[in-house]
């Protein structure tokens, strides 16, 4: 069972994954990016880091992706234009490029171990519940957690700077 | 033809209803059963709906004046019916110039994403409740935050200005809702400290007072922001019918129109059920422990099934009732009151909550006052706890916050215009008398 | 205030997990969200106030750096805190020290700039304050996640304030330059700090650097069968460093810099060239030396199974310096702008300052940090007398704007020389003293190799000298082309004073910050090699008789 909705939701993502790049009409690219996301964090369930599958849908599904479409259809974005390469030779030093990442991949793919599912109801192993996240957001990481916050006031800050017209 | 049979076997909570112990048998755990609650609460809330329709047209007809539907069966009664069988029968039109896959999926991703979250409300006690997620709530926002997609997607594909303008209000609007709607809820997170549902309901049985009296404030920024969230009136700007002939969904018709209008209604069910689950006590009501020990487990979940779908109608008639009373929001009053009003008092409602909270915890916690005591496991207030935290509710932090808000919002625009006038006037005036240039 | 820095001073009496370790950052934190309030509450056009608050902020930090060091660390002592996600040491308080500094004197410099941009607004303020917040972090952060966030948290701050001046089109055009770039940059550093947190199943440096050594071993048996994860180890650490080499700006990663230095407003540029360049260099000291001292030389293979040794950082980074100073000397001869010429010249200056790392013994690490110090103050020396001749309807960023300067200001056109000299490398000032160690450090390795880097060095700062010399014979021998006068606003004349007087005072003695600096470069797990001595024993090259036998 497990196994069967893994490969649905991998398969699932992965289309969706290549879909965002293969759309030539960046509405369609967003999309397909909801449904990768989505694909996503079913996978998060299945590892029973619920915590973490609702905060991505509520995240990114719900609000950054929608400001995506908003912005797309504010700027009414064309379909992408046929795109003119001013660097040729940058089209060859990509494919050894890619190859080298893919290289990587299976060099990773071939050591590991294949892991165990959790147990559903072990929860030692649950890193992505609502308890372990809190919990180590407000222990081990409490440090990186509030400079983090520090980090997106100063953002808010600089996006109304950088937003505000001349003179207000 | 033992798999056949095997499908047949009820899960825990049928089985509980007769007294019979089969054994767990995978498809009838997961695909069978399930696939009955399904359809048995789809088809009850799609009656609701189709009927919560039928009963806004009644009140305001009732609020107007007028008689309302009365020519189908007795007092219109059949009229959903006859509204769902023309709709279906009605002629699909997808304009020429529409994008015509997003045009159709569109609706669908709407009344899909909302009629998702009905799995996870707990829609009374012991076997009514569907599943019990211990993420509930996060997931009731996760997949209501989806639904914006479907209203931007259709205003967008439309391919019409009407259509587009109420897109761009609906995802402006509803994002900004949204983050009210969740900083309000914290706060009875703070009492219930759970995300279940049903651990909320319970929480709330546990401690003998629905949150709505600890958490006056956040209650009042839910229900605001609800209505916001459902694009009801008096915030409902995406489909002003004035302005924009009918928003997003201008260019729709026939079934496709009509799962937009499911959606809606849907989503109001679904806001109401929050509310009721989290602030109004969910299906308990005092009294129900006595009613199970005395009637049966049948009678007991039956009632508060019936309590839970009470509490939902009375809310459900505050909605209609905002509808036909209240003139509409202009677009920047609407987002001032989000941004500038409810986000801001729903901080500070959960600074606050929290702040009570911890003084109120006993001295060994690390507070003072020591009115919650830990019981069973949960930290429960007691007789004075319960004082406290409603005072605290009502008479510190409702005025504190709105204190704060009016003084931070005390030069931007006013909703109530004499007041935003008489604000403009009296600072030009303070500007002639310190010789300052009058105009912006 | 005075409560919070009080607490800095309990220190002595509370355990490990205190909000006392971070008491500077705390402080400059609460300013700059003063700052922003006081910004709102002041009305247009006067809002000056602001710069004065959140220059007592940087005061106030300073002042809680202190009860830091002299309750901490002064003996070389250093302190975890956050569950192990900082450190409190010599090394992340001189560089604090140094940041602060830093922003201080930038925040002097920015005040009558702003006026004359007519950009005066509390915001400029307080994004500085959050950027210093980060670079903070950076210092003293021994985690890679607290690293990255804090690294973002100065890199964003840094990239809005490139973009302040958002009706010039250069500074809208650096922002977003510097924006693209730094972001691409971020997510290289990111992989490759994920690929070694795969590795070890760790973001603490300590776990990381201890975790290594096992795992670079040829025959790493994890699973029951032999791997040879070096490749990945190297990938994953070349990875990092290109991201950190980008933060500096060490050629090839380079190309940012010209621009966003030119485009961006003179105060800013003052700012990034100094500050974000030392923060960028505290985090590469920390990720190599206390992360990764174990890839410093070779990977070591294996002779008998026929398995490479593969080289380690070391060699990247000798190399990248050797190439960051030739370029970055040899584009800067034809410049004409001065602030282009000048970022090229900080480019190059970023190659000497990698040379303390490279060397890798206690005097290179003093060099490094001392070099950081010096630079701080006389690259924001350099920048100010620029600041200096942004007058009405002058942008002031012309090799012309200098000509004839003695004529108009003769005290400013002294202080630039001063600086410009030290910036050179020139006896008596501080310049001459951070290189001496650099490049001592270098030849104290015996290593041949580095002994050529260091001599290359040699040559081309000689080379530098000659677009320095053109700056002074501008300024002393080109007739006057335009008549309008020069003015220092007395913010200005305090804080190029201050410079000043700092960089011949370290020039002649340089005795305390020597002190001080050597006990940051003997911070604990700030790892010392001997490439002579190894080399020596593994007998793959003769020792030259005579060389430095280390310390």
């Amino acid at each position: 069972m497990e196994k069967a909705l893994f490969i649905i939701f991998a398969v699932v993502s992965v289309a969706a994954a290549l879909n965002i790049l293969l759309q030539r009409n960046p509405l369609y690219s967003a999309l397909s990016l909801v449904g990768t996301l989505i694909a996503l964090s079913a996978l998060y369930v299945m590892l029973r880091a619920q915590f973490i599958a609702a905060i991505q849908i509520v995240v990114y599904a719900g609000a950054i992706m929608v400001l995506f479409v908003f912005v797309i259809m504010l700027l009414n974005a064309p379909k992408e234009a046929p795109y003119i390469e001013k660097h040729k030779a940058l089209r060859f030093l990509a494919i050894p490029f890619a190859g080298l990442l893919i290289a990587e991949a299976f060099y990773v793919i071939r050591l590991v171990k294949p892991i165990q599912m959790p147990a559903s109801d072990d929860s030692a192993q649950a890193v992505g519940t609502t308890l372990s996240v809190g919990t180590k957001l407000f222990t081990d990481y409490l440090l990186p957690f509030e400079v983090t916050s520090v980090l997106i006031l100063m953002a808010i800050v600089g996006a109304m700077v950088l937003a505000r017209r001349g003179e207000d | 033809m033992p798999e056949i049979l095997a499908l047949l076997i009820a899960p825990d909570w049928v089985r509980s209803l007769t007294g019979e112990r089969p054994p767990n048998v995978f498809w009838a755990e997961y695909i069978v059963w399930p696939l009955i609650q399904i359809v048995i609460v789809l088809f009850v809330v799609l009656t609701v709906v189709a009927y919560l329709v039928y009963f806004e047209r009644k009140i305001s007809a009732f609020i107007q004046a007028r008689l309302g539907p009365m020519r189908v069966g007795p007092w219109g009664i059949l009229q959903p019916a006859a509204d769902g069988l023309k709709l279906l029968l009605k002629e699909d039109i997808i304009p020429i110039k529409a994008d015509k896959l997003v045009f159709s999926i569109a609706p669908i991703i709407s009344v899909v994403s909302t009629l998702v979250v009905l799995a996870v409300i707990p829609w009374g006690a012991a076997w009514a409740t569907i599943a019990n997620v211990n993420i509930g709530l996060l997931f009731v926002l996760a997949v209501s935050s989806v639904s914006v997609l479907g209203l931007v997607l259709a205003g967008w594909s439309s391919n019409s200005k009407y259509s587009l303008l109420g897109a761009l209000r609906s995802s402006a609007q509803m994002v900004s809702y949204e983050v009210g709607m969740g900083l309000s809820i914290i706060g009875a997170l703070i009492f219930a400290r759970t995300l279940s549902l049903s651990g909320i309901v319970e929480a709330q049985r546990a401690d003998g007072l629905p949150y709505f009296l600890f958490q006056p404030l956040g209650f009042l920024i839910y229900l605001i922001s609800a209505l916001g969230e459902t694009n009801r009136a008096p915030f409902d700007l995406p489909e002003a019918e004035s302005e924009l002939v009918a928003g997003y969904h201008t260019e729709y018709s026939g079934f496709r129109w009509a799962l937009f209008f499911m959606a809606e209604y849907t989503a109001m069910l679904v806001t109401s059920a929050v509310a009721v689950t989290v602030f109004l006590g969910g299906w308990y009501f005092p009294g129900l422990d006595w009613i199970k020990s005395n009637w049966g487990p049948n009678i007991y979940v039956l009632l508060s099934v019936a309590a839970f779908a009470g509490k939902i109608a009375v809310l459900i008639y505050a909605y209609m009732w905002f509808r036909w009373t209240w003139p509409r929001y202009r677009y920047d009053q609407l987002m001032e009151l989000g941004w500038k009003w409810l986000i801001p008092a729903g901080l500070a409602n959960v600074v606050l909550t929290g702040v009570w909270y911890v003084l109120a915890l006993p001295e060994a916690q690390g507070g003072v006052f020591g009115f919650v005591k830990q019981t069973a496991g949960r930290y429960v207030p007691t007789g004075y706890g319960k004082i406290y935290f409603i005072l605290t509710g009502f008479i510190i932090t409702i005025p504190l916050s709105w204190a704060l808000l009016a003084t931070i919002n005390r030069r931007s625009r006013d909703f109530n215009l004499h007041d935003q006038r008489q604000l403009q006037i009296k600072l030009r005036s303070e500007r002639i008398k310190r010789n300052e240039p009058v105009a912006e | 205030m005075l409560a919070l820095i009080q607490a800095t001073n309990d220190l002595k009496t509370i355990g490990d997990q205190v909000v006392q370790l971070i008491m500077p950052e705390v402080i400059l934190t609460l300013f700059a969200c003063a700052a922003l309030v006081l910004d709102v509450m002041l009305p247009r056009g006067r809002k000056r106030p602001v710069a004065w608050l959140s220059l007592a902020g940087v005061g106030f930090a300073l002042v809680s750096l202190g009860f830091l060091y002299f309750n901490i660390t002064s003996e070389g002592k250093s302190r975890l805190g956050f569950f192990n996600m900082i450190v409190i040491d010599n090394y992340a308080v001189v560089f604090k020290l140094i940041f602060l500094i830093g922003a201080g004197l930038s925040i002097l410099l920015s005040i009558r700039y702003l006026d004359e941009e007519g950009e005066q607004r509390g915001e400029y303020y307080s994004l500085i304050l959050f950027s210093v917040v980060g670079m903070m972090f950076m210092a003293s952060g021994v985690d890679l996640l607290t690293l990255f966030i804090s690294l973002e948290l100065m890199a964003i701050s840094v990239y809005i304030l490139v973009g302040y001046t958002k009706r010039d089109r250069r500074s809208n055009e650096a922002s977003m330059k510097y924006f693209l770039l730094g972001a691409f940059s971020s997510g290289v550093l990111l992989y490759g700090i994920s690929m070694i947190y795969g590795l070890t199943g760790s973001t603490n440096l300590a776990n990381i650097a201890k975790a290594l050594p096992i795992i670079i071993s040829p025959a790493y048996e994890p699973l029951g069968q032999t791997v040879d994860l070096r490749y990945l180890v190297l990938m994953s650490m070349i990875l990092m460093a290109a991201g950190m080499f980008f933060k500096v700006a060490a050629v090839p990663f380079h190309m940012w810099a010209p621009d966003a230095y030119e485009g961006a407003p003179t105060s800013t540029t003052a700012f990034m060239s100094v500050a974000v360049k030392a923060a960028s260099f505290a985090m590469f000291g920390r990720l190599f030396l206390y992360g990764l001292p174990d890839l410093r030389d070779t990977l070591a293979g294996n002779a008998d199974k026929n398995i490479p040794g593969l080289p380690g950082w070391a060699v990247l980074l000798g190399v990248i310096a050797a190439i960051t100073i030739v370029w970055g000397n040899l584009a800067a001869l034809t410049q004409n702008n001065t602030k282009r010429l000048l970022a090229y010249s900080s480019i190059s200056h970023a190659g000497y300052t990698m040379l303390g790392l490279i060397a890798a013994n206690e005097t290179g690490y003093t060099g490094f940090i001392l070099y950081l110090f010096i630079y701080t103050l006389m690259n924001l020396g350099v920048f100010g007398c620029i600041i200096a001749l942004r007058r009405h309807g002058i942008q002031g960023d012309r090799m012309e704007d200098l000509n004839g300067l003695m004529k108009k200001a003769p005290w400013l056109t002294v202080m630039m020389t001063i600086f410009l000299l030290s910036l050179g490398g020139i006896p008596p000032t501080a310049g001459f003293i951070g290189k001496l160690y650099l490049f001592a450090g270098l030849i104290e390795t015996g290593n041949p190799w580095l002994v050529r880097l260091a001599i290359l060095a040699v040559l081309m700062s000689a080379v530098s000298l000659y677009y320095y010399i053109r700056f002074i014979r501008a300024m002393y021998i080109e007739p006057e082309t335009e008549m309008q006068p020069v003015k220092l606003a007395p913010s200005l004349q305090t804080a190029l004073a201050v410079a000043v007087l700092l960089v011949m005072l370290i020039g002649v003695y340089p005795q305390p910050l020597l002190r001080l600096t050597q006990k940051a470069a003997q911070a604990q797990g700030l790892k010392t090699h001997d490439y002579d001595q190894k080399k020596a024993d593994e007998g793959e090259i003769e020792r030259p008789p005579g060389a430095g036998t280390g310390r």
